[in-house]
């Protein structure tokens, strides 16, 4: 599904080297879990994947189905079937958090050539959703993220994911912020969506993340590269022994 | 059904043969040679066939604006005006029009078609002459034989709803009281020589007690939009009355005419309340700032008796520079005035605009909600003034202006004068300065919206105080003019 060969690239503006030959393969139905420490370019590789442009990539490809995806801006992409949950929610003052969803389930639909969702569908579908995600109907008035808490941005989100069904999921330090029943209930709502054609790519700095949504397949990041690669036990030993070693080894 | 749409469909829906009243004599009249000068005061007169005393009182106010100037102070750049270069009367002309569609500019047919205009209203828009075009203008001077059926029931309640050359007709004597009691002949430049040489415009009057059963619109006098250069409004809702009124048909037509100087007048008496909505989207020129209306207006509303209320809704998206005010005199004890507006700029274009919270009466409150947009190369202003009077005891203000800036290349200012002269005035004011950020359009973006889309969800959340306030139909049309009127402003 989604391949990555030897990804180079820099921020924009300054031209700092942040991700330097990543090689990765992610195929339908897996889960891989990204860790690494602060200032790895876990983020970064997540916001080129989904084409953010403040990021230039200077060497190697995106593949998407076999399809290099570089030239397809943020847009484009999501209409592809990428979707990335934010790790700080963007405020959208005096737009209803309900008219946000249903413009981004049109624009995508529009993009595929599809008709515009009825309103009782959309209705229907978000009430579904919202519910599983505690989100309440109170929620999905307010102005998007805005004064939403920690909490309440994370599951929103997510809710995001649900109703618009990507192919592929970046999950951006999903359980940064959140207290433990929070991070059970977004949990539960990634497994839900969790089927043989779809992927996820999990960024995480925290183990415990991965006790509730168990990976396939662990990769450590450090300075911009894959150091190494492994089942969800590599995920207990690092949480164990720190990222020393894998520093160590990138070094 | 929406009052205009219910038009649109009743325009279309009248048989050509029904049609009884016509101004096609007055259509065909010819217009007044160019340049100003008495004779053409007079002769603008005659052909109107006014009273000895309105002749009077144009030919006053054009002695006055000799010897006035032209102001300076907006933040607008325009090159000098030479009104001996324009005509000051002109009734629609027969200049050869596009003879179909295909010979319109597709920039503008593309607009017309994000509107949703039906092509037939397209047509007529563009100016096209052919076959159709009679067949749709005279669908749309039916609109007077649509606006005489609306007349019978407006006069079962005893509203006056005509235009202004007919009030001067029929009503001499409540346009006689009535006129430039608000906006005097001397007021200002602009003003001033609308007093002199306006050409027409609408008339209101709303009974005592009466709640006007509709919602006025100037949609039904589109096929006088090409005399639309100087109009003149006058709105009078007598003591508890009340009357909803909107000025401006949503297509973006393309004036020849470069200078619009209207005046409008309201007048409330005794709790009374007149809403006033506009929309504007006139012609702003090109990306370099060639062409597009010139739009200085004057429109001002008097609280005249206690409890009175005026509210002015503006959206103003289209015209090259707009300079415009739209302000409450709060006269009457308790009386309340506000101010609402979405101004958005683009291109090159350049708005000054604002409103006047004069507070004279007792207890008078007001509140000013200005939502500026300015993109491209454009410069956008608000200037407004909050006063107090000496008698003004426990004024209230709360004004709240923001500007959101998109891009690196466009302006916005906030020019606020406050004077009070009673302790007891309490003025609130609040302004904001933001920028659509690039994170703000990423997340957008991310979810699949395209960038003009964003940026027209971001926009319209931005506004969304103000469009509250709008009657129904504008408020869905505004929703799309605002992503017209921003388009190519990202990437």
């Amino acid at each position: 599904m989604l391949e990555i060969k030897n990804l180079h690239a820099r921020i924009a503006e300054d031209g700092t080297e942040i991700l330097n030959g990543i090689d990765l393969v992610v195929k339908p139905g897996e889960v891989h879990a990204i860790m690494g420490p602060n200032g790895s370019g876990k983020s970064t590789l997540s916001y080129v994947l989904s084409g953010k442009d403040d990021y230039e990539v200077t060497e190697g490809d995106i593949l998407f189905n076999g399809e290099s995806i570089l030239e397809l801006g943020p847009d484009e992409r999501a209409a592809a079937g990428f979707f990335l949950a934010f790790q700080y929610p963007i405020e959208i003052p005096g737009v209803a958090t309900m008219t946000f969803l249903k413009a981004a389930i049109n624009a995508q639909r529009k993009a595929r050539g599809e008709s515009e969702i009825t309103t009782p569908d959309f209705m229907r579908l978000v009430k579904e959703t919202s519910a599983k995600l505690n989100i309440s109907s109170d929620m999905l008035k307010r102005p998007l993220n805005v004064g939403f808490s920690g909490g309440e941005k994370k599951r929103n989100e997510i809710m995001q994911m649900a109703l618009l069904q990507p192919k592929l999921c970046i999950l951006d330090e999903t359980d940064s912020g959140l207290d433990i029943d929070a991070l059970k209930v977004v949990s539960e709502g990634v497994n839900a969506l969790r089927s043989p054609d779809r992927a996820f790519i999990v960024i995480t700095h925290y183990q415990r993340l991965l006790d509730h949504i168990v990976p396939d397949v662990v990769h450590v990041l450090s300075k911009g590269r894959i150091v190494k690669t492994g089942g969800p036990e590599l995920a207990l030993e690092l949480e164990k022994n720190g990222y020393a070693d894998f520093v160590d080894v990138a070094a | 059904m929406p009052a205009v749409q219910e038009t649109i469909a009743t325009v279309s829906a009248i048989d050509v043969d029904k049609y009884k009243y016509g101004f096609t004599t007055e259509i065909e009249s010819e217009r007044a040679p160019k340049g100003l000068d008495e004779s053409t005061v007079r002769y603008i007169s005659a052909k109107k066939g006014e009273p000895e005393w309105l002749l009077e009182w144009r030919l006053d106010a054009y002695r006055r604006w000799l010897t006035m100037t032209e102001p300076t102070w907006a933040r607008v750049d325009y090159p000098q005006i030479d009104f001996q270069d324009l005509y000051y009367y002109s009734a629609p002309k027969k200049t050869a029009g596009p003879s179909s569609l295909d010979e319109v500019d597709p920039e503008l047919l593309a607009t017309y078609a994000k509107l949703g205009i039906p092509l037939r209203e397209q047509e007529i828009l563009a100016g096209v002459e052919n076959g159709q075009r009679q067949v749709a203008v005279d669908a749309v001077f039916d609109s007077v034989s649509v606006v005489t059926t609306f007349r019978a029931e407006l006069a079962k309640h005893g509203v006056i709803f005509c235009s202004f050359s007919e009030a001067v007709r029929e009503y001499p004597e409540l346009v006689k009281q009535y006129l430039g009691s608000v906006v005097p002949t001397s007021d200002n430049f602009y003003a001033t020589l609308n007093s002199a040489v306006f050409s027409d415009g609408s008339f209101v009057y709303i009974p005592k007690g009466v709640r006007c059963p509709m919602e006025l619109s100037t949609y039904f006098r589109i096929n006088e939009k090409n005399t639309g250069q100087f109009e003149r409004t006058l709105i009078i809702a007598d003591e508890g009355s009340y009357v909803s009124y909107l000025e401006g048909c949503t297509a973006p037509t393309r004036d020849e005419n470069q200078l619009h100087a209207a005046v409008v007048e309201l007048v409330a008496l005794k709790d009374a309340e007149i809403k006033y909505s506009t929309v504007q989207n006139w012609y702003p020129g090109d990306k370099n700032g060639k062409g597009g209306i010139y739009n200085f207006v004057t429109k001002r509303g008097d609280c005249r008796g206690d409890s009175a209320k005026i509210s002015w809704t503006q959206v103003e998206t289209g015209s090259a520079i707009t300079w415009k005010y739209p302000s409450c005199i709060l006269r009457g004890d308790n009386s309340v005035g506000e101010f609402y507006s979405i101004a958005i700029s683009n291109g090159r274009q350049q708005v000054d605009s604002g409103t006047k919270m004069i507070h004279l009466g007792k207890n008078t409150r007001s509140r000013i909600i200005s939502k500026g947009i300015s993109a491209g190369h454009s410069n956008n202003t608000y200037r407004g003034l909050v006063s107090a009077n000496r008698k003004a005891t426990n004024a209230r203000n709360f004004t709240q202006c923001d500007s959101l800036l998109i891009g690196e290349n466009c302006g916005a200012h906030t020019v606020p004068y406050i004077e009070s002269r009673n302790s007891s005035a309490v003025f609130e004011h609040e302004a904001t300065t933001s920028k659509i950020s690039d994170d703000q359009m990423f997340y957008c973006t991310s979810r699949g919206l395209s960038e003009e889309d964003a940026v027209a969800l971001i926009v319209n959340g931005f506004v969304k105080d103000v469009l509250q306030h709008l009657p129904m139909e504008f408020m869905v049309e505004t929703q799309k003019l605002i992503g017209i009127s921003l388009e190519g402003s990202v990437g």
